[in-house]
Parts: C-alpha cells; sequence; structure tokens
C-alpha cells in the first residue's frame, strides 16, 4: 500500500480499538484531507470523533492538548508543517511542558501528525523540514518515517506513547519511494518491499532506527525521504556505505549509530533541512564524541542549502544522488 | 451565457456611473479572467509548477474597490493574489513569469505565484500562509497614519482566514490605535475543500469587528459598482480618521482552490448556476450594451486588445530565461 494507505490504515485501527482516539484538522472530515490520510473516517466514526476544524492551527494544537490532558488521545493534522508556527507556541510551552510542569500529574499523549519536506514544487511555504525545531524542545518525541510500513508501525506507536509525539511525513515518499532523480518515474510502493504492510494492529518502537542497507565503507545517518536518496547516492558513488534509517529523531537510538561508525570509521549525515542548526549538527557532535578515536575522517554533512527554499531550481536546492555522491567520494578520500 | 433578467442592481442605479467607467471596469475584470485563464492553460502545459490559485469568478471584488481607491493607497493580500496585482496596475508579463518561475517575474522566479511584490504599486505582497498578512496589514496602516497623509491600506484575506486567531490580535490593535485600515473579507464561501458552515461558528464574519467597535458591512461581491461604492464609504471612514472597516464582500470563486483540487466538496451545479446568474463581467457588459453604452463590436474590440495583452505576457513568461543558480543566495540578507 502506499505510505498515505498505511496511514490511514493506523489511524483506523487505532479508532476501532480505542475509542478515546479522535481525529481533527482543517479539511480533514468531510474531505477527508488533502492528501486523504483521513478518507473515510468521519464516514466510519461519525463527526465527533473525525471532524474538520477551522484554519486555526493555534486553537487545534491547544485544544489537543487540553484534550489529551484529561485523558483523550488527540490525532491532530497540521496540513503542512510549513503551518505549523502558529502552533509552536502550544507545542513548545505546553505540550512538551505539562509532564514536567504538573510533576507527572498531568500528561500529554497527543500526536501532532504534518506533511513535510520538499521535491513537489512547493516553494517556501509548502516544502520546510522544521524537525529541528521540535528535536530542540526537551519533552517531545521527533519521528519521521521512510515507509508506508514504518509510517503504520510508528504511527500506531507514537498514538500509544504516553508522551507528545511529532509525527512528520515526507509528503514526497507518500506515494512512493522517491530517491532523488526527479526526472525519472518514481516506484510505486505496492513494488516494493516496504510498502507491504502488516495487516492489523501492528507498532514498531519508537526510538530505534533501522539499517536500512548494510555496508562496511561509510555510514550514512539519514531519515524520511533522505533514506531513499542516500541509498540511490551511494549507487551512484558505487559506495558500499551502510544506510542507517533513523526513524525517531529524539530519543535517539544511538547505539545503533555507533555501532555502525566504529564498524565504518566514517560518517555522512543527511537531511533535506537547511543546514546550520539542524539536526544533522547534533548527530555529528554525538558521532565525534561517542566514536571519536574509531572516525579515520571529519563527519561530513550534506543538507538544504542555508536559504528560503526556492519557487525555481527546486532540484539545484534538494540535497539529490548527486551532491550525496559527491559528499561520499570526499569522505572516502580522506585519510 | 444566460443574462441576468435585469442588470439594474440598486448600486447600479444610485452610482452616477459613467460609460467610460463601466468601460473601465469591464476591461480590468476581463484582463483578470483572460490572465487567469491562460495561467490555467501554461499550468497544463507543465509551464507553471507548484501552486497556483485562480482568481476566477472574484475580479469584481478587486476591481471595484481598486475604484475607490487613491494614490498612495496600500493593499496586501493572501496567496490568491494575480488578480489584486492585475488590477493595481502590475505589469501582466512580470507576474506571469513569476508563475513560470523566470528572471523577469516579480520576484525574480524565486517567490512563485503566492509571492510577489511591487513598491511602485504600494502593493505588499501575496503572502502564502493563512492570516499573516492581515497584521501586516495594520502595521502599514499605522505607518501611514504615523506619517499622516491621509492614506489607506485594503488588507485581503479570505472567510476562511478570518478564523486564525491573529485576525482578532489585529482587529483590536487596529481600532485602538485608529488605524486607516480597511479590512477586506473575501468570502467566497469555502476554504479549500471546507464549505464555510463547516468551520464558521456565526455566518456573518462582517459583524465580528463588533466587539472592537469596527464597522462593518456585507457586500455584493458580483456587482462591482456595489463593491466600489462600499468601498467609497470605509475609506472615507478611515479617511476622516474613524479607524479600521470591514467589508466582508460575498463572491465565489469558480474553478478549484489551487490547479490541484479535485473539486469534489461541492457540486458542478452549485458553479454552474453562480456562472450563469451571477457573472460579474457578464454584469456589466449587461449594464454596457443594454444601456447603449456599448455595441457587440466595441467589446469584441476590447476583447481582442486582452487577448493580444494576455497573449504577450505569456509568451514572455516563456521566453524570459530563469534566473541564474546563484540567485538562489541573494536577497537573504542586506
Ligand atoms: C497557516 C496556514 N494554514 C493552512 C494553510 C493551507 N491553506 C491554504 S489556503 C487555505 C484555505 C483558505 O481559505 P480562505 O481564507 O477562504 O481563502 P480562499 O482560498 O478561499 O481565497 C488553506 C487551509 C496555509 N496556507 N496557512
Ligand atoms: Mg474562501
Amino acid at each position: 500500500m502506499t505510505m498515505i494507505e498505511a496511514i490511514r490504515d493506523a489511524l483506523d485501527i487505532a479508532m476501532g480499538r480505542d475509542s478515546r482516539v479522535i481525529v481533527f484538522g482543517e479539511d480533514v472530515g468531510y474531505f477527508g484531507g488533502v492528501f486523504r490520510c483521513t478518507a473515510g473516517l468521519q464516514r466510519k466514526y461519525g463527526p465527533t470523533r473525525c471532524f474538520d476544524t477551522p484554519i486555526s492551527e493555534l486553537g487545534i494544537v491547544g485544544a489537543g492538548i487540553g484534550m489529551a490532558a484529561y485523558g483523550l488521545r488527540p490525532v491532530v493534522e497540521i496540513q503542512f508543517a510549513d503551518y505549523m508556527y502558529p502552533a509552536y507556541d502550544q507545542i513548545v510551552s505546553e505540550a512538551a511542558r505539562l509532564r514536567y510542569r504538573s510533576a507527572g500529574e498531568f500528561t500529554c499523549p497527543m500526536v501532532v501528525r504534518m506533511p513535510s519536506g520538499g521535491g513537489i514544487f512547493g516553494a517556501q511555504t509548502h516544502s520546510q523540514s522544521p524537525e529541528a525545531l521540535f528535536t530542540h524542545v526537551t519533552g517531545l518525541k521527533t519521528v519521521v518515517p521512510s515507509s508506508p510500513r514504518a509510517a503504520k508501525g510508528l504511527l500506531m506507536a507514537a498514538i500509544e506513547d504516553p508522551d507528545p509525539v511529532i509525527f512528520l511525513e515526507p509528503k514526497r515518499l507518500y506515494n512512493g519511494p522517491f530517491d532523488g532523480y526527479h526526472d525519472r518515474p518514481v516506484t510505486a510502493w505496492k513494488n516494493h518491499p516496504l510498502g507491504e504492510v502488516p495487516e492489523g494492529h501492528f507498532t514498531l518502537p519508537l526510538g530505534r532506527a533501522e539499517i536500512a542497507r548494510p555496508g562496511r565503507s561509510v555510514t550514512v545517518l539519514a531519515y524520511g525521504t533522505m533514506v531513499h536518496v542516500a541509498q540511490s547516492g551511494a549507487d551512484a558513488a558505487g559506495i558500499d556505505a551502510e544506510v542507517i534509517d533513523l526513524q525517531t529523531l529524539l530519543p535517539l537510538d544511538l547505539e545503533t549509530v555507533t555501532a555502525s561508525v566504529r564498524k565504518t570509521g566514517r560518517c555522512l549525515v543527511l537531511h533535506e533541512a537547511t543546514l546550520t542548526s539542524g539536526f544533522g549538527a547534533e548527530l555529528a557532535a554525538l558521532v565525534q564524541a561517542e566514536c571519536f578515536y574509531h572516525l579515520e575522517a571529519p563527519v561530513a554533512r550534506v543538507a538544504g542549502w542555508d536559504t528560503p527554499y526556492p519557487h525555481v531550481h527546486e532540484w539545484q536546492y534538494f540535497p539529490g544522488p548527486a551532491r550525496v555522491a559527491e559528499a561520499l567520494r570526499a569522505l572516502l578520500e580522506e585519510v | 451565457m444566460a443574462t441576468r433578467k435585469n442588470p439594474e442592481t440598486k448600486a447600479t442605479k444610485r452610482a452616477n456611473v459613467s460609460k467610460d467607467d463601466l468601460l473601465k471596469y469591464y476591461r480590468e475584470m476581463l484582463l483578470i479572467r483572460r490572465f487567469e485563464e491562460k495561467a490555467g492553460q501554461l499550468y497544463g502545459m507543465g509551464l507553471i509548477g507548484g501552486f497556483c490559485h485562480l482568481y476566477i469568478g472574484q475580479e469584481a471584488v478587486v476591481v471595484g474597490l481598486e475604484a475607490a481607491a487613491e494614490d498612495g493607497d496600500k493593499r496586501i493580500t493572501s496567496y490568491r493574489d494575480h488578480g489584486h496585482m492585475l488590477a493595481c496596475g502590475m505589469d501582466p508579463k512580470g507576474v506571469m513569469a513569476e508563475l513560470t518561475g523566470r528572471e523577469g517575474g516579480l520576484s525574480k522566479g524565486k517567490g512563485g505565484s503566492m509571492h510577489m511584490f511591487s513598491k511602485e504599486k504600494h502593493f505588499y505582497g501575496g503572502h502564502g500562509i493563512v492570516g499573516a498578512q492581515v497584521p501586516l496589514g495594520a502595521g502599514l496602516a499605522f505607518a501611514d497614519q504615523y506619517k499622516g497623509n491621509g492614506r489607506v491600506t485594503f488588507t485581503y484575506f479570505g472567510d476562511g482566514a478570518a478564523n486564525q486567531g491573529q485576525v482578532y490580535e489585529t482587529f483590536n490593535m487596529a481600532a485602538l490605535w485608529k488605524l486607516p485600515v480597511v479590512f477586506v473579507i473575501e468570502n467566497n464561501q469555502y476554504a479549500m475543500g471546507t464549505a464555510q458552515k463547516r468551520s464558521t461558528s456565526t455566518p456573518e464574519i462582517h459583524t465580528r469587528g463588533q466587539a472592537f467597535g469596527i464597522p462593518g458591512e456585507s457586500v455584493d461581491g458580483m456587482d462591482v459598482l456595489a463593491v466600489k461604492e462600499a468601498g467609497e464609504r470605509a475609506t472615507a471612514h478611515c479617511r476622516a480618521g474613524d479607524g479600521p472597516y470591514i467589508l466582508e464582500v460575498m463572491t465565489y470563486r469558480y474553478r478549484g482552490h489551487s490547479m490541484s483540487d479535485p473539486a469534489k466538496y461541492r457540486s458542478r451545479e452549485e458553479v454552474q448556476k453562480m456562472r450563469e446568474e451571477r457573472d460579474a463581467i457578464e454584469h456589466v457588459r449587461e449594464l454596457l450594451l443594454q444601456g447603449g453604452h456599448a455595441g457587440d463590436d466595441d467589446l469584441k474590440a476590447i476583447d481582442k486588445e486582452i487577448k493580444a495583452i494576455v497573449n504577450e505576457a505569456a509568451e514572455y513568461s516563456k521566453e524570459s530565461p530563469e534566473p541564474d543558480v546563484s540567485e538562489l543566495w541573494t536577497d537573504i540578507y542586506a
């Protein structure tokens, strides 16, 4: 199934199992979501459990926090991650802090889903990858799936998690494993092993990375769309790279990361988000602190340029396979 | 196209409207419609990518309000901005070339459909984030008040945007400081796939200013003369130093929310009915013909003239080169 279907499936099963789960957001109810992730849920569960909201991101998230504090399990959708900023205050000041502030008496078991990332000609207000704005906030968990299988398993786990989870859905992966070659047809998920999604209740633990592809010469740390770009970049460079799909950025599966880097001795960090103060900076610092004596070259990063996401020249902006391949080659030349 | 039985409305009777005015509105509205149709075509051909929100159906709103504006008045709006730019006299070539992402575009191809600006025409942008332009509009009005220059700012936003919290923070400040700003709510009855009744507690959005002491009225947005008249009332209020004014202009978009809208949330008949019975351009056309101000040939000549402008814009938007890649790194800091 596609990633859209996998997300819908996860929501459907979660709603079926637990009457505390409610789903809402802009165009989510009657229309079924602009990406169709909630299509059919209102018909199946009724408008008190799946409904439309006004265009009021702050209100949507804030109301969700109240519902969660009182025992419901809201799964809210922010239509694009780029529209999250009005809600950021509620996410940071309330959702993330409620448990600490109340010494554990109140909690916020809420999931905020949002499509993120570029590659769809969305320009500056429909392409951003704001994960670092969340990983910088203690009290939040941040998850980024890279396949339908991961999307279903991680989303179900996020809904069952006792803490607030930011669930970023790389929209360029909704319909296929985009590997960065925008001029080639994308394989459909149904022809990809990770498009095979277990039926029924299925969770993947938060805080666990997966090795997307084993290799020996260099470790590539990636998440979301870049998991696929990492592999096509390694192929283009003809390099035996081990690609790690982080899946959850916070809490981070540092063990899997360090085991790989200690084995390969080299590390490339990838993300679509802008470079400076991106999540890659955190990863690079952790890897150098934990693996210093195993490193044969400085940790390298490939990321979005430090510019707004442009309307024109999207593919010059997007950190595609060519940039990944070049960085991998350079990394292997270092002695 | 079916016609209105009687193109005369209260506004047409009251307004002392000249033949030249009518022809001007006709021309301006037609330019927007044809421009948007062309943009839709170029989109279909793959020459325009990404998000593109057409203004077809809503032309009378900006044309009517521009008719009420004076030199130096400002305007700011959302992403559905092509009509606003054409109505305030920005170059169709520069708008179209921005859609195609070319160097000759108003933002050098870097902003796209939703993000264009013109200091010369006092157009402070298209803004992609719903509601974000509203406080900016109050700030522009503050600057005018500070300079004491008697100018007003038209701050446009949609029925959907009217539910953003920042709108009400802005209403309060604008009323508190008596800012010369006209809040223009373009109520086309839908916010993307959500009909107004599914998202809005009270349908009469113009009454929402009452709590802040801001007068408001509902206006027939398919009647350019009614819009102009209301615009004159609103600007007179602002220029007199009486503070902000709200116009809720009832209108309708004929096309999808953006080019990728499957439009499954409303019936084809609903759209067809509006087009046939309420079309604003057709309305002025009837006024021109029935009032004996113009004949079929005159209107055909205008059609031709508009077509030429739009074709020229389309050609330019294909011929203008893409900006140099180095442009990605410019205009970030001074
Ligand atoms: C903060 C924010 N939330 C959501 C969106 C997505 N979005 C873009 S347009 C739109 C509908 C807006 O409707 P309305 O204000 O009525 O304007 P219209 O499109 O009808 O002109 C939505 C939900 C956005 N761009 N920004
Ligand atoms: Mg609307």
